[in-house]
């Protein structure tokens, strides 16, 4: 198993006024699986993806990432497995302007302390999967939304995470670009890439191997289609 | 690191007018205390070169009457004032921090030195022993020096300064020539010149007072022959070279002890004084450093000022990029990293106003120079002193920013819009 979820609550508030959001959130996933996770607004799916992405810690229960449970890290130990494991695609891109599209893309691997030379190779090589080698040089504000979300997908995976989460990656995007995203995805999906994606379209969560649903803070569902 | 200054540049450029208005209370707070300083430190310069007169290291001890120099012009001399002998010489020549001693005695000329009708105004006489030209530094520029039978003879022969020179022959050769000192002819054998050039600049009346011995013209008679104009067994004074400037206080109190060990009674009213120059350019120095220091304390302030300033801004800018803390913080970026981004940013924002502020210090440095005449000093310590100063400044006052932005909970940051 790549991650395990067992027993997963979240609560926020203060004790006298808890605010609950996730109930008792079991999950198991496989390397190299491709999860859908839909949900209507206020259904609990960002704080899962939250947790999913060591961006916050559960209230209760058990989060293992390739068989560990990591689920009371400190802070920098988190950063560690968010620079080393996880790519995250957001909905709204967040690319730093002021930067080349490469830069963007090495911008993690900075991070991960890698060789200045070996960053722009490793960069190059990401940007080249998504198809936007030729855009290298360019800055966020010559490209195009889809492009942009191109960049950040490479962004992602240039650091060859184990897992990599995304949150309505097609959410801001024109339904053509939303489809070349879903094309890559796709190819990710087929050369092994394990992905967990959160979407409230139905067209593109079917993309995925497994749909799982969650609300209330319940996740239900993740059969095979 | 070569990232974050990067960054920190990236930041700065992004925001022109804000960084730069930002910048100007470092400027403003960098320049005064470099202008300030080069101004103190360019007057000391001058005091200490004006008074001490640029390394002749000489104290001259002189009998006092309370707090003003003995008048031996209106005063008879009290009786237990022994006249100097050799003894109290050789003893005070054996000081340590004395290089050589000489002694004199000195009259104003007030018109009693005349030739051909010209007379000169403003001028001392000296009687002198053999040492004096030595001890004082002065050189015999024409002519002869005194020698053993000038002393020994009595011979009534005068050397004397440019100043006398240009007063009583313009310009013409005046070795050879007689002048009347005070009603005594004295046949000028030599024309001799200070060590130094030195010229003060005389705008109040307390310079007037300090310099005025040193700016008339110097007429030098052999000691030998002054009882011929004056009286016998006048007390003399004393020049003593100390061996370096800093020893110049210690030969002058010594020289002093010495000679008041001669005066043959209790008598607290009249005194051997050194009449420390050294001592004298300290307390001006104290004095308008005082002021000065007041004055830095003031520029002080208003680098606590753009201090705030740059705190203030660096708050803002932790807000407005919330959300780019937020996706570095996803990517992977540690906390120290974040708050290192903020602190190095601050500390080059406020070593750029450091820099700007240096330059601006030492063009009003210049300028203040161009419009009073004080020298000025600029002090490469200081200068850089006050950057890494400055720098500090941005690191103290970024520290609260940095912290924060490297707090910001990043699922919090990246929804921030």
């Amino acid at each position: 198993m790549l991650i395990r979820l067992e027993h997963i609550e979240k609560t926020y508030g203060t004790a006298d006024h808890p605010v609950p959001v996730l109930h008792d959130v079991n999950f198991a996933m496989r390397e190299g699986d491709y999860y859908a996770i839909m949900g209507p607004s206020g259904s609990g799916k960002s704080t899962l993806m939250n947790i999913l992405g060591y961006l916050d810690t559960p209230t209760k229960g058990k989060y293992y990432f390739e068989d560990e449970d990591n689920s009371r890290a400190s802070d920098t130990q988190m950063a560690r497995i968010r620079n080393e494991k996880i790519g995250f695609v957001f909905q709204s891109f967040h690319l730093l302007q002021r930067r080349r599209a490469w830069e963007n893309v090495a911008l993690p691997l900075m991070y991960g302390n890698v060789p200045k030379r070996e960053r722009r190779e490793r960069a190059e090589a990401a940007l080249t999967e998504v198809g936007l080698k030729d855009r290298m040089e360019f800055y966020p504000t010559q490209l195009s939304g889809g492009q942009c979300q191109r960049v950040a997908i490479a962004r992602a995976i240039c650091t060859d995470p184990k897992l990599l989460l995304a949150d309505e990656p097609t959410g801001a995007l024109d339904s053509k670009s939303g489809q070349q995203i879903m094309d890559i995805f796709d190819g990710l999906h087929e050369r092994g890439m394990s992905i967990i994606m959160i979407t409230h379209e139905l067209a593109v969560a079917k993309r995925a191997s497994h749909m799982m649903h969650i609300y209330d803070g319940v996740l239900s569902g993740g059969d095979d289609k | 690191m070569l990232e974050n200054i990067r960054e920190a540049f990236d930041g700065i450029r992004s925001h022109k007018l804000r960084s730069a208005l930002t910048m100007l209370g470092i400027i403003i707070g960098i320049a005064s205390i470099i202008a300030i300083s080069s101004t103190i430190m360019g007057t000391n310069e001058q005091i200490k070169q004006n008074l001490v007169g640029a390394g002749s290291n000489v104290v001259t001890v002189r009998l006092y009457q309370g707090d003003y120099p003995f008048e031996f012009a209106w005063s008879t001399v009290p009786e237990y004032i022994a006249p100097l002998d050799d003894g109290t010489l050789e003893e005070i020549r054996a000081v340590p921090e004395v290089a050589s001693a000489s002694y004199y005695a000195s009259r104003d000329a007030y018109g009693q030195i005349r030739c051909g009708g010209k007379s000169l105004s403003n001028g001392t006489i000296y009687g002198v022993d053999k040492t004096y030209l030595s001890v004082f530094g002065y050189t015999v520029r024409a002519g002869r020096c005194f020698t053993d039978r000038d002393f020994d003879r009595f011979r009534k022969v005068a050397l004397i300064d440019e100043t006398v020179s240009a007063a009583l022959f313009s310009g013409a050769n005046p070795v050879g020539e007689t002048i009347d000192v005070c009603g005594e002819p004295y046949v000028v054998i030599g024309e001799f010149t200070r060590a130094s050039d030195f010229r003060p600049t005389v705008s109040t009346l307390e310079e007037y007072f300090t310099y005025n011995t040193s700016t008339g013209g110097k007429v030098l008679i052999p000691f030998s022959t002054w009882p011929v104009l004056f009286r016998y067994d006048e007390p003399r004074s004393l020049a003593v070279r100390a061996v370096n400037t800093d020893s110049m206080t210690t030969a002058g109190r010594r020289a002093e002890e010495l000679l008041n060990a001669t005066i043959l009674k209790d008598e607290p009213e009249v005194r051997y004084k050194s009449e420390d120059l050294l001592e004298q350019a300290k307390n001006l120095q104290e004095l308008s450093s005082a002021t000065n220091r007041q004055l830095i304390l003031v520029a002080g302030i208003s680098l606590l000022v753009g201090g705030i300033g740059v705190m203030n801004i660096m708050l803002v800018s932790v807000t407005e990029r919330t959300p780019e803390i937020g996706l570095k913080k996803a990517l992977g970026a540690r906390r120290r990293r974040i708050s290192a981004q903020f602190l190095i940013e601050a500390g080059v924002l406020t070593c750029l106003g450091g820099i700007l502020g240096v330059l601006v210090g030492v063009g009003l440095a210049y300028g203040i120079s161009k419009m009073s005449g004080v020298p000025i000093f600029i002090s490469w310590y200081i200068v850089a002193a006050t950057v890494v100063f400055s720098f500090i400044i941005g690191m103290v006052f970024g520290a609260i920013p940095a912290y924060r932005a490297a707090r910001l909970d990043p699922i919090e940051a990246l929804r921030h819009e």
